[in-house]
């Protein structure tokens, strides 16, 4: 089915928080702002829910922190239970506040790196992907509202124009996609 | 938009725009280099290659080229990795501390500090490895199953510890570095005319598109990363004070070295930053963003970081006295009055007086005067690892055994030799990268830009 796009551009993020604003009090639907730096209090506006990744870095740390725990245990007790100095090491909890700096470190390590491949795959931006931006104007000044006709069954193209010359913009660019 | 009183210095000088900001700080990488950025990257890079030189004549030879003798087993080698670790402290501390606390001026200087960070750890790291003598068994201080009866590393030991909190430490400012360059990296993407620079730039920017839910996961990302890098800020300088506080020798087993070395770390990194800023923002003409007023916050940190380094020095000091130990006592008085008095003084000189000359306002809002502190800051925070590492070793309880250290021109080579390669990393650094994080200028611009400051009603004529 094929599907038109909208892309309204504005030259100031207040500006466009605005016309946001107007827009979805009218019941139109945005898909998409496109910003050169996060525009605050863009997310409520258009509907972008709060990101869970912090969750995922506490459970990646969690994780972290059972790894190092269960390594050094199997590693330091089990294995091979070193005796330094007379003081061997007979129970985990005996050692702990020897093992506390490189628990420590491990679930930090985890919950960075863990946290950081998720954001960047749930982000689909890896090595080498393609610009996905509708003009590559908004990496430097510029802020682009994208409006598909698809989410907004009930309103006409012709209505929707008319609320953009009413609202103002800076420029408009119209796109049909497959 | 988050309002700022107007009384406040502007963080961003003269009348800029989003535009602005774009340009200054892609310009002199879109720019051909200067003569004089040729001149230093040939110097350094003639120096790094001479430091490499001498690394693997150490390596084919072995230690014994350094000016090690049988009382003094540990004096440059570690003396320098402690002093690189300690510069390596600013970057992540800019960044994430100083987000924690949403002070919007480390957005000027971030990303630089970061940089140098990376690079700083990467040359600190450079000298456990090759201190081990056989690098290419490097890979035996990982836990790693092994032929040998399954012995594995010891993980009551600080040096290990040392392993994984510098490994982390490095990866996660690596990380958190690199989540941020992504966006500027897109903005030099969308700017590039050159087919090649497109095609790079395209590569490192990910394919960053500027979604307002990849900015909502970028804003939150960076708050934990933050939050995550702040232990660990501190945790890798206590972590290095244990190599030496966890053993018995005088001097060095004092109990006050963990937040003693963290806040010399700070104050070592702010001057490093100092030394590279004051020249990077003269060079880049950057000068509307990081301004007499970043210094002067940068001095400020220099100056309660300095108070808390002399702070711990005379506490050391009296400790020694007051522990009614003789041989501590004897450590400090030797170090004081013995035949490493002149590194002694020197380092008090360095950095217990000078960072107190920062009270007086004119001195720390002057650039040249700055410049001229860093550096002592520098020397002196070097002096300060020096008088640590050899002065409590050179005479021990035997004194048929005292000695005295004299580096060998490897030890000098290989030392000089990292400063050389941090500076070849930096320039490359400055030459390719934005070197502000220029999209997140933008969102202080209309918070504390000074068109916008002078004009409160500015953007209301939209």
């Amino acid at each position: 089915m094929s599907d038109k796009v909208l892309y309204v551009m504005y030259d100031d993020d207040e500006v466009l928080k605005n016309s946001a604003k107007k827009l979805v009090a009218k019941g139109v639907k945005i898909a998409e702002v496109f910003s050169p730096f996060p525009i605050h209090g863009i997310d409520s506006i258009i509907g972008v829910k709060n990101t869970r990744l912090g969750i995922m870095a506490f459970l990646y740390g969690l994780t972290g922190l059972t790894l190092a725990t269960i390594g050094m245990r199997f590693l330091m007790i089990t294995d091979w239970p070193m005796n330094i100095g007379g003081k061997p090491n007979f129970s985990y909890l005996e050692n702990m506040l020897a093992f506390v700096p490189i628990s420590f470190e491990f679930t930090v390590m985890c919950a960075a790196h863990g946290m950081a491949i998720t954001y960047l795959l749930r982000n689909k931006t890896l090595p080498g992907m393609p610009a996905q931006n509708p003009d590559p104007r908004t990496t430097d000044d510029k802020f682009v509202m994208e409006i598909r006709l698809s989410d907004n069954q009930n309103i006409s193209e012709a209505d929707l124009d008319g609320m953009l010359q009413e609202i103002g913009f800076f420029e408009l660019d119209k796109k049909e996609i497959k | 938009m988050q309002k700022e009183a107007a009384i406040r210095e502007p963080l961003v000088l003269g009348h800029k725009t989003y535009h602005d900001v774009t340009q200054d700080v892609c310009r002199p990488i879109e720019d051909k280099a200067p003569k004089m950025w040729y001149i230093l990257f040939g110097i350094a890079l003639v120096i790094g290659l001479y430091g490499v030189g001498s690394i693997m004549y150490l390596l084919g030879t072995g230690v014994g080229v350094w000016g090690l003798n049988k009382t003094i087993g540990w004096a440059w080698d570690i003396t320098n990795f402690v002093w690189w670790v300690g510069i390596g402290h600013a970057g992540t501390l800019i960044s994430a501390v100083l987000l924690l606390f949403r002070q919007k001026w480390r957005m000027a200087i971030n990303r630089s500090a970061e940089a140098m960070t990376i690079f700083a750890v990467f040359m600190a790291g450079t000298f456990p490895l090759i201190h081990m003598g056989r690098l290419w068994v490097g890979y035996w201080v990982m836990p790693i199953p092994n032929q040998f009866g399954s012995l594995w590393v010891n993980f009551n030991s600080p040096l290990l510890w040392d392993v994984f909190a510098i490994s982390t430490y490095l990866s996660v400012s690596l990380v958190f570095w690199y989540i941020g360059l992504i966006p500027d990296f897109a903005t030099i993407r969308d700017r590039a005319k050159k087919p090649l620079a497109k095609k790079m730039y395209s590569i490192l920017s990910f394919g960053w598109s500027g979604r307002a839910k990849h900015w909502n996961r970028f804003e939150l990302v960076s708050l934990v990363l933050a939050g995550l890098a702040t232990p660990l800020v501190f945790s890798v300088h206590s972590i290095v004070s244990f190599d030496f506080a966890t053993s018995v020798v005088p001097g060095w087993h004092t109990t006050i070295f963990p937040p003693y070395f963290v806040a010399g770390a700070v104050f070592s990194g702010f001057a490093m930053v100092q030394t590279l800023l004051l020249i990077m923002r003269k060079a880049m003409g950057l000068e509307a963003y990081i301004h007499t007023k970043h210094v002067e916050y940068m001095n400020i940190v220099i100056m309660v970081t300095g108070s808390i380094v002399g702070t711990a020095y005379i506490t050391e000091l009296f400790i020694s006295w007051y522990s009614g130990v003789e041989y501590e006592s004897y450590a400090f008085i030797n170090r004081a009055t013995g035949p490493y008095w002149w590194a002694y003084w020197s380092m008090m000189t360095c950095n217990v007086i000078s960072p107190q000359l920062m009270w007086i306002r004119r001195l720390r809002r002057s650039l040249l005067f700055t410049f001229f502190i860093s550096i002592v800051v520098n020397i002196g925070m070097w002096f300060e690892r020096y008088v640590i590492i050899v002065t409590s070793i050179h005479r021990d309880y035997i004194p048929a055994a005292w000695s005295m250290h004299f580096p060998s021109h490897i030890d000098i080579a290989v030392y000089i030799g990292t400063i050389g390669l941090f500076f070849v990393f930096f320039l490359l650094f400055a030459r390719f990268f934005p070197v502000l994080a220029l999209n997140e200028i933008k969102t202080i611009l209309k918070g504390s830009g000074q068109s916008y400051k002078e004009s409160p009603d500015y953007h209301k004529h939209h």
